[in-house]
C-alpha cells in the first residue's frame, strides 16, 4: 500500500504508539492525515 | 467519524494507520473498520467500511517513512511492541476478506 498522496485515519494509543508520533511518520511518506487520535483504555 | 471520513473521501483514497500496542487489538480494530464493529455495540455495527487497515510500524509502511523520523519518533517502542504478532493479526483480518 502507498501512502504518498493518500488520505490517512491515524488511531494511536497511549500504550502503543501515539497519534502524533504516527501523524510525523506518514507525513514525511508524502500522505496527509485528515484524522488523528490516541486512545486510551485506562 | 470514521465513517463520515470514508464517505466523504472513499475507500480508494483513505487508509487508516495504527498505533496499537498488541495483536489483538490491532486485529479487532482491523475487523471493526474493514467488516463492521464485531461486538454489534458501536456506530458501526454491521456497517463493512472495508477500509484498508495497516500498523505503523508494518514493514511495508516502515519503508516508506523518512528514516531520521522514524528513529526519533517510534524506534524506541518498536523494541517493546511484537510488531511480528501484530502482523500476523492484520494479515488474517485482509486475507479473510480478500
Amino acid at each position: 500500500m502507498e501512502l504518498k498522496g493518500k488520505k490517512i485515519i491515524v488511531i494511536g494509543e497511549r500504550d502503543g504508539v501515539q497519534g502524533p508520533a504516527i501523524e510525523a511518520c506518514i507525513k514525511s511518506a508524502g500522505a496527509e492525515s485528515v484524522m488523528v487520535q490516541t486512545q486510551c483504555f485506562v | 467519524m470514521v465513517k463520515k471520513l470514508a464517505e466523504e473521501y472513499g475507500k480508494d483514497n483513505l487508509v487508516v494507520i495504527l498505533g496499537s500496542p498488541d495483536a489483538d487489538s490491532s486485529e479487532l480494530y482491523a475487523e471493526t473498520l474493514v467488516n463492521g464493529d464485531p461486538s454489534w455495540m458501536g456506530p458501526l455495527a454491521g456497517v463493512a467500511l472495508k477500509l484498508p487497515v495497516y500498523h505503523i510500524m508494518e514493514p511495508e509502511i516502515k519503508a516508506q517513512v523518512d528514516p531520521s523520523i522514524y528513529k526519533e519518533q517510534l524506534e524506541l517502542m518498536e523494541i517493546a511492541l511484537d510488531v511480528e504478532q501484530i502482523v500476523k493479526g492484520l494479515n488474517r483480518v485482509r486475507q479473510e476478506t480478500a
